[in-house]
């Protein structure tokens, strides 16, 4: 009998605790929307910042952070993507596979300030001829190390996913391997792909302590990739920390969560609906 | 259809240099931040650099044994506060939680692994930091030094961190509690355990080493952490004596001081910052695949 009442006591206790996490997470949410929102207007969103972000708008750093995200996508789900056909259709189990999934492992370990003091050194100032220096460029070359891992990680279990028989019927076909990979499982695969790429987008969007090294941090709007910028989380940061500008840090944070809020959300549901397709066959 | 074959082994041998970029950009990253900050250290001294307690960059005086104490103490505190929350709610999400609750609880979980820092920074500032303020010059103004009055504190910081590293702890033990034959479970319920105490007895214990990795994962995250803890830690050079005490990390030396460090000494300082950090990242990461084995760090 003790042993029960025992039990409902210590249950309830893992309720109250779980749901505080779900808690912790609304309070938090809640706090930056009603701060944030009420500084959200049209001119909020389509003006430059005067004074060092104390006044005015946060266009340049939509417009940063949209290029950034771009530009580290061009580079990344290219690379990505063939990593991960090569170590799901290319190779056994060999021990150079096995370095190449540790040095996945160790990259997505590294703290993202590491890869700014790493991406600093090398594409703002030895190929500064090429980068521009601090650059929506260097900041990218950096933010697409960063996701790799992730991206690598998520398409291999996509690939994964396809079933034996798909494969099985195009060679059956008479297809090479390169045309079953490319034809069938890749298209197959392809949701849970771009599930990937949405949530590695989720991760570069609010990146910032690489890109405080990399990204040069400009006020202005930013005219090429070679120019400098800031995304909304850097300018968050800076208007926080170096102008003290509360209210605006709190708009761009409002920005920056509903964006994030709206990857998530859609990562989540786009994996729900190619579930249930699957299921249903 | 030789011509074919020809274009099949270029497209292959592509994709094999990509999947060799990250272990390319591993060894890069390493190489460049060990050469950039390794200087520094061969003046300094590995022992003066790493146990010095003075960190005057522009009289050329660098010991980093305060930020070394600083990345220590807050993220200890982060696990005191955060590891007892985050495995209650492994176990509850892996053996208690109706599919409903799973369902609702899940989805949040996963929302608050994806909060960029800096907005944990920013809650953090303004309310964390406020609230412990308010405390310390309300209830203990006679007790603590004027510097331990601003609310920026290993206290704020380990707060925001137990936060931000619970997602990892949770989803990792709860996947090794998954993990957890069902035999031994029927087998505790079996001799008449009830559910609660064959979690405790058995479930627990048998997950122990997937449970541990994910602590040290945490620990990682925790350490490697730059913007949340730059917002509310308050940057102080001194070793803290006080949960109260602001201090300095080593992630936070490196990005409040690269904006403006000029180049040579300082910059390289910098630079032996970050191998330090690097190194302990590296060192956790393997402490946790020794103890965990590759399952759970293929999360």
């Amino acid at each position: 009998m003790k042993a029960r009442i025992e039990e409902k006591i210590w249950k309830t206790v893992l309720w109250v605790i779980s749901f505080s996490t779900l808690a912790i997470l609304l309070v938090i949410l809640f706090y930056i929307l009603s701060r944030g929102l009420k500084m959200i207007n049209y001119g909020f969103l389509t003006e430059t910042p005067r004074a060092m972000g104390r006044e005015g708008g946060i266009y340049p750093a939509i417009l940063g952070t949209v290029y950034f995200v771009i530009l580290t996508l061009i580079l990344a789900v290219p690379l990505g993507v063939a990593a991960a056909v090569q170590l799901t259709e290319y190779s056994r189990e060999s021990l150079l596979v096995k370095i190449i999934r540790f040095g996945n492992e160790s990259l997505a370990a590294v703290p993202s300030i590491v890869f700014g003091l790493f991406g600093f050194a090398l594409f703002v100032v030895k190929l500064k001829p090429y980068t521009g220096g601090y650059s929506i460029l260097s900041g990218s070359l950096t933010g697409t190390l960063m996701i790799l891992p992730i991206l690598i990680r998520a398409t291999e279990e996509a690939i994964k996913a396809v079933p034996r028989e798909y494969r099985e019927a195009s060679y059956a076909l008479g297809a090479t391997h390169w045309q079953t990979v490319t034809r069938i499982v890749l298209p197959a695969a392809a949701p849970g792909i771009i599930t990937a790429v949405i949530l590695g987008i989720g991760r570069i969007v609010g990146e910032t302590a690489a890109l405080l090294l990399t990204l040069g941090g400009s006020v202005l709007i930013p005219t090429s990739i070679f120019a400098p910028a800031r995304t909304l989380a850097l300018h968050i940061y800076l208007v926080a920390m170096e102008v003290g500008a509360m209210d605006m840090a709190f708009g761009t944070a409002a920005v920056l969560i509903l964006t994030v809020l709206a990857l998530n959300l859609s990562a989540y549901f786009l994996r729900r609906h190619f579930l249930s397709i699957r299921g249903a066959k | 259809m030789l011509g074919r074959r020809i274009r099949e082994r270029f497209y292959e041998s592509l994709l094999f240099i990509s999947a060799l970029i990250s272990v390319v950009a591993v060894f890069m990253i390493a190489l460049f931040v060990f050469l950039e900050g390794y200087p520094i250290i061969q003046k300094e001294g590995l022992g003066n650099f790493l146990l010095g307690r003075e960190w005057r960059p522009l009289a050329g005086i660098f010991g980093i044994f305060p930020m070394i104490v600083g990345s220590i103490v807050v993220t200890l505190g982060a696990l005191v506060l955060g590891v007892p929350v985050s495995l209650a709610t492994a176990v509850f999400l892996a053996e208690f939680a109706p599919k409903r609750a799973n369902m609702i609880l899940r989805p949040g979980i996963e929302l608050l692994a994806g909060i960029p820092s800096v907005i944990y920074g920013l809650f953090g500032m303004t309310t964390v930091v406020p609230a412990i303020r308010f405390i310390e010059t309300r209830y203990l103004a006679h007790k603590l030094p004027p510097q331990m009055q601003s609310g920026y504190s290993v206290l704020a910081a380990a707060i925001i961190l137990a936060i931000m590293i619970s997602p990892t702890i949770i989803a990792i033990s709860e996947d090794a509690l998954r993990a957890v034959p069902r035999h031994l479970k029927e087998a505790s319920l079996a001799l008449g355990a009830t559910h609660w105490q064959t979690v405790v007895k058995v479930l627990i214990p048998t997950a122990r080493s997937g449970i541990l990795a994910s602590i040290i994962l945490g620990m990682g995250r925790a350490i490697g952490e730059t913007m949340a803890v730059i917002m509310v830690v308050g940057n102080n050079v001194l070793i803290p004596t006080s949960i109260f005490s602001p201090c300095r990390t080593l992630t936070s030396n490196i990005a409040i001081e690269a904006a403006y460090a000029a180049e040579g000494p300082h910059m390289q300082a910098l630079f032996a910052t970050g191998i330090v950090l690097f190194v302990i990242i590296i060192i956790l990461n393997l402490i946790a695949l020794r103890v965990a084995g590759r399952e759970v760090m293929s999360r």
